[in-house]
Order: C-alpha cells, then structure tokens, then sequence
C-alpha cells in the first residue's frame, strides 16, 4: 500500500516537473542584461521625474531608444547620464542643470491679506475656489502643494512669509512641484554659473496700478528692465516682464532698474557700489 | 395632499426662509453698474460699445460670441465709463463693461405696462429667435443659455416642460416671491414655451414649504388642463434637473444623459418669467429677483434688481454688514460660493446673497471618517462620497473616474451631512475637475 502511494505521487511530481520545465522553455523572455545594469547606477529615487515610471521604466526607454536625446535623469544629472551612456556605448548631449524657482515674493508684509480662507488646506482646492486670501489672484497660496509634491524634501514653506523655499542642494529639478503648483508660479530654469541666477519673481498679469495695489513687490510690467538689458533677454505680456534664461548674461543690470523690487539675484557676491534692493537670499 | 419626491438620498437642512413673507421691492439704481461680459455657461459676449458711448436701459451691448454663448444688454441709462476687469463671483477676474448711470431711459421697443398679454401669435422659430436675442439664461444658478435647451438635439423630442418651482435651497425665496406675485406672467410664459417646444403638457413642481404659492397657482390653473401644479415634499436637492424629472415624471435620467433624453425640458420659475417679458413685453433679460437674507441682516427682502449692482449696494439696503459678519455667500448656503470681494455685480444667474454670522460660518474641526455612510446613504445620485473623497486626496483619477466620480452634481449633502466634518465635496469638485479635463484631453 505505502508502494503504491510512493510511486503514484512520485509519478504526478514527475509530470508536474516535467511540464513546468517544457513550459519555462518555450515561454522564455530575455531580458537585456543592459538594462538591470542601467539601472544599478540611476538613482533609484523612482520620483518619475524624467517621465517614466519610476527607475525601471527610465532604464528600460535608455536602451530600448537609438539615442539619448530627449532623456535625462534630472535626479542624477549629467554624472549619472555619462555612466549610463557609457553603459549603452552612446553619446549624450550636454545639458544644462536645472533647479526649481519660485515665482513670487508675496510675503504676509508684502501682501497683505484681504480675506480668511478656512477651508482645506490644500492649494489645488482652494485655486478651484477663488483667487486666494490677497488682492492678487495670481500669487502663492502658501499651503504646500509644492512641499508635499516634492520627494526630496527640497522645498519647504517658510512658516513666516508663508511662501515656499528651495534648499539648493536637494533640489534635483524633477519638476514635481511644476505640476503641484495650480498658479503655475514654479519654474525650472538653468541653474547658473555658481547657482547665480537672476529672474522676475512674480507672475502677477493684472495692470500695474492693480497688481502694486494688491503687493507692494510686484511686477508692473513698466519696462524699465526690458530698456536696461543690454541682451534681449527680457519681454513683457500681459504687463509681466520674464527673463529668459538662455539669453541672461547675469549682467545684474535689471535687478538695480527695476522700481518694485521684483527681480531676484541669487548667490551673487556683494555689490561694489550698494543700491539698496530688496533682495532675499535664500539661507543655505 | 399627496407628496411627490425623488427617491434616493437627499436631506432636508433648515428652511430659514426668513423673507418668504416680504414682497419684492424695486432696489433702485446704484451710481455704477458693472455687466459682466461671462454671465452664462460658454463663450463671453462680445462688446460692442466703447468708452464714452450712451446706452439705455436694455440697449445691446456685447453680442453672443459663438454657438453657446449670450448676448448683455444694458441695465441702466448712461455712459459707457470703460471697459476693464472685474472680480466675479468666482473670484478671478474677468472682462465686464462698467457704465455710470444717469437717470432711467428705456429703449422705446419695450412695453412698460404692466398690462398681461396672453396670446401669442408667433411661430415656434419667432419664440426661439427672441429668446435667444434677449439673452436669456438659466435663472436658476447654472446660467446655462436658455435657447439651446428648448432646441432638443437631433433624434431627441420634447414631451413635456418642467417648470422648477422647488427652490430647495434653505434661506432662498426669490422664486417663491415671483410664483405669488407674477402667477399669471408665469402660466403665459409657460404656454409660450410649450408652443415653442411643441409641448402639450408642463408641470410646475413646487416644494411643500410654499403652501400659498401651491394654492395660488392650483386655483389660476383650474381650467386649464396643459398645466399641473405638483406639490412636492420639502428635500435637498429637489431643484436638480434630474431629481426634479425623477420627482414629477418617475424617470430616471442615465449617468452622463441630458433630461432631454427622458423628453424633458427644464425650465426655472425666474427664467420662465423672463420669457414672456422677452417675447410679450420685448424686454431683454436685464432684471432679475435678488433675495438678500440673513440672520443678522436689519431688513432681509427680495429685491428687483438691474443687473450689474454691486452685491455692497444691496447689502447697505438691506442695512449693512455687521461686525458680526462672518462670511458672505452669493447664491443659498447649499451650492454659493462664499464671496471675498462684495464689489463683486449681480448677475444673470445671481438669486440671493447670504450673509452668516462669524458662529454660522465656521467649519467644523475635521475628525477622521468613522465609516458612518452616513454620506452614502444621503448621495442623491447613488456615489460613494467618502470613497471618492479619498481617490480624489491620493490622485487616483482613473479609479475615481470608474466610480462614477463625474455623475457628482455638487450638491454639497455629503459635507453637510458628515458628523466628522470631512471636506468631502471640496475633494470630489477637485477629482471631478481633474477627471473631466483628463476626459477631454483624451477625445482631442
């Protein structure tokens, strides 16, 4: 008796394996040993800011693509980029180093505040109600969709201005907080020789006379610093000047021109002769 | 009296219709109205005055822009003093025209007497045609261009017309106020749009609360048998399209259908009215009822306002905001927006403005959802509130679409109902705006 039973499931496990192993055979995928290797030097943060999902799926569009071109790592940068094209045996194109800027300078002293909100928390929310606890309809909400968005803890709201900060180091440009923003006032611009930058920080579209009224550091769309750059990096519309990063020589120019204050310098050394502006430095 | 209702969900918030007993009074002129040129759903108008130019009480001024869009007519006599940006109840700014008033000059075309015109001798196409040209909107709140709702789509036909007496928002009695005082205009514009729709049959629902506006119009409706007045019983929200059809017809409109396909045409007491002044008396749409109420308010009162008064010239009539002031809503205390700006103009769409004390108006601290459904069961369109809350706060769009999260009407029961004060339907607006874009993304 104890025979049979032995022989019997002896048999089934036989032909259990027998199958599996016919199966594993004629089903095989490979896979390009390329790609787990591509994926061992990438950073493995999986934020999805290059625009696949996670490290795999980025990996896996490197070399399945002909080219690099049009694929980047933001997170890692051009140091993870070299490894991976070094990998694949394929050329990478330079770029330049992007970082997160914020686009207004609304502070609670610069802004003042004309309404309470008491509903959620929540920017996405509170855009899809109404224009915002200010006079500018444009502006920071300041409740940290950006800060929540972002998965590397780069970017914090400031509990006293209540506008949110990058913290330069962290920052890998991944964008995330680009598309949390529902104002649209995060940018990703070029990061700068010795991180300096300049840009216009405000994004306010209404008259001159309208957007000073509801903030005292807004652009007026006067044109004093479209006049001042000796580059054509900067244009007007809808009364709101934008400087181009690509064309700005970090000539500083416009910074001293402007008469509300509303053009940042980041990083850059002292002034020889001081002009008082109304700049914030962000703390590293 | 039997009682007809929708069946599934609803709540019945306190009625607070504090002005239901005050007649409508005429509100008088401010010293600038400002008319929005987005007063409807679809393309702004498009002026065509400019600064300087004199305009008189129902003059064209901007021109429907587009297949669904309205025409503005002037409220007042004056100047044209610029046309610039104005906050709107939505809280952005959008274009409006601004004009100074000097005295009160109407367009000679418009009959003044107050006379009642019952025949109607034009065409179904001449009906249409003048409506469209008076730029008459939904009156209701959606502001949604009533012409193209009385033009069904192709392979659709009207079989009857619903007249929205409910007025299930707590605190409103605009409609209420014009049931009782301009029954005999609103039977006239009813038959007037049953001919223009080629319908035999239309249904005023009135909600229980207003017993004298019931009486009134069952006695004015005696001999005539293409009007039924259907007493409804007092439930949020009875005044939805599709729950008022759902009341008086027993049909039940599928997810993402029109009313249409039920063949029924929705049509609000205000907006009624509005068309027979449009087609009897030639009068563009340019006036409306306004109830301006509140607690705290000196003389809560319905006013009859020209469109284009600032919400501030309306409260000082009605005494003023106190310091007590906590939140000023445009609309009913259901589906208003809470307003930031009272600059901000009456338009066509406006019915009331609601002020509530600071006590009133505070939000409840949110608490975590203790899995009550209590939600669920008052969801008058059969959803899942707290689900879709949820699915809405971590961005999953694809599952809240599966859940229907589009079917959503705004109603506002869930929050109003939920005993953790979850901010169930800021999350779901926010799901169902996302969704919708992704929606039309995908089809362009």
């Amino acid at each position: 008796m104890v025979l049979i039973s032995v022989i019997l499931l002896g048999l089934i496990g036989l032909i259990g394996a027998l199958l599996l192993y016919i199966i594993s055979k004629k089903f095989e995928t490979t896979e390009d040993p390329r790609i787990g290797k591509v994926q061992e030097v990438l950073p493995g943060a999986n934020c999805g800011g290059c625009g696949f999902p996670g490290c795999g799926g980025f990996a896996n569009a490197c070399v399945k693509a002909d080219s690099l071109d049009g694929l980047f790592c933001p997170v890692g940068g051009a140091e993870c980029m070299g490894k991976v094209a070094q990998i694949l045996g394929k050329e990478i194109a330079a770029t330049t180093p992007m970082i997160a800027v914020v686009r207004c300078n609304g502070s609670c002293s610069n802004r003042p505040h004309t309404n309470v909100y008491d509903g959620v928390k929540s920017c996405a929310i509170a855009s899809s109600l109404y224009g915002g606890e200010t006079g500018c309809s444009f502006g920071c909400l300041g409740y940290g969709d950006c800060e929540e968005a972002c998965p590397f803890d780069a970017i914090h709201i400031n509990p006293e201005t209540m506008l949110p900060e990058v913290i330069e180091e962290k920052c890998t440009a991944c964008g995330a907080c680009v598309k949390a923003c529902p104002k649209k006032i995060i940018e990703l611009r070029a990061k700068g020789p010795k991180s300096r930058r300049i840009y216009v920080s405000c994004v306010n579209k209404d008259k001159g006379a309208v957007a000073k009224k509801a903030c005292n550091v807004a652009c007026i769309g006067c044109g004093k610093c479209q006049k001042a750059c000796p580059f054509e990096a900067i244009t007007i519309e809808n009364n709101l000047a934008y400087i181009d990063y690509n064309k700005c020589r970090l000539c500083r120019k416009c910074v001293t021109e402007c008469p509300t204050g509303a053009i940042h310098e980041l990083n850059f050394p002292p002034r020889k002769e001081e002009k008082a502006v109304d700049v914030t430095v962000i703390e590293k | 009296m039997k009682l007809y209702t929708f069946k599934k969900g609803g709540i019945h918030p306190p009625e607070n219709k504090i002005t239901n007993n005050q007649p409508i009074k005429v509100a008088g002129l401010p010293n600038q109205v400002v008319l929005l040129l987005s007063q409807h759903i679809g393309a702004p108008a498009q002026p065509i005055v400019k600064k300087g130019d004199m305009v008189k009480a129902g003059t064209l001024i901007a021109t429907a822009n587009g297949m669904i869009s309205a025409p503005v007519y002037s409220s007042v006599s004056g100047k044209v003093n610029r046309i610039d940006m104005q906050t709107d109840a939505s809280g952005y700014k959008r274009q409006a025209i601004f004009i100074d008033v000097e005295g009160d000059e109407w367009e000679e075309s418009i009959d003044r007497t107050p006379t009642l015109i019952r025949e109607c001798d034009l065409s179904p196409e001449e009906i249409l045609g003048k409506i469209e040209k008076a730029g008459i909107v939904g009156m209701g709140g959606a502001a949604f261009p009533t012409h193209i709702k009385l033009k069904p789509p192709k392979g659709f036909k009207a079989e009857s017309l619903l007249i929205n007496g409910a007025e299930c928002e707590p605190y409103l009695t605009n409609d209420h106020r014009l049931m009782l005082e301009k029954g005999e205009e609103l039977l006239s514009g009813a038959h007037i749009l049953m001919k223009a729709l080629g319908v035999k049959q239309s249904y005023i629902g009135i909600e229980n609360n207003k017993r004298d506006a019931i009486e009134y119009l069952t006695k004015l409706t005696q001999n005539d048998s293409g009007i039924k007045v259907i007493p409804l019983k007092c439930k949020y929200p009875q005044g939805s399209e599709k729950h008022l059809i759902e009341a008086i017809l027993h049909k039940r409109v599928k997810s993402g259908a029109l009313p249409i396909s039920v063949g029924a045409v929705v049509q609000n007491v205000s907006t009624v009215i509005a068309v027979y002044e449009a087609v009897q008396k030639n009068k563009p749409l340019f006036e409306r009822v306004v109830t301006v109420t509140g607690k705290g308010l000196k003389e809560p009162a319905n006013y009859l306002v020209r469109i284009g008064t600032p919400y501030q010239f309306l409260i000082n009539l009605s005494g003023g905001t106190s310091e007590d002031t906590g939140k000023i809503i445009s609309g009913g205390p259901m589906m208003g927006k809470a307003v930031a700006d009272t600059s901000i103009p009456v338009t066509k769409g406006s019915s009331g403005i609601l002020l509530l004390s600071e006590k009133e108006a505070k939000r409840n601290e949110v608490v975590e959802c203790i899995r009550c459904a209590k939600c669920v069961e008052v969801c008058p369109m059969g959803l899942n509130p707290t689900q879709l809350m949820t699915l809405s706060e971590f961005n999953q769009w694809d599952k809240a679409e599966k859940e229907m999260i589009t079917d959503c009407i705004e109603c506002g029961s869930c929050s109003y109902t939920c005993p953790a004060s979850r901010p169930l339907l800021d999350y779901i607006r926010l799901g169902k705006g996302t969704v919708l874009t992704n929606i039309r993304n995908r089809k362009s």
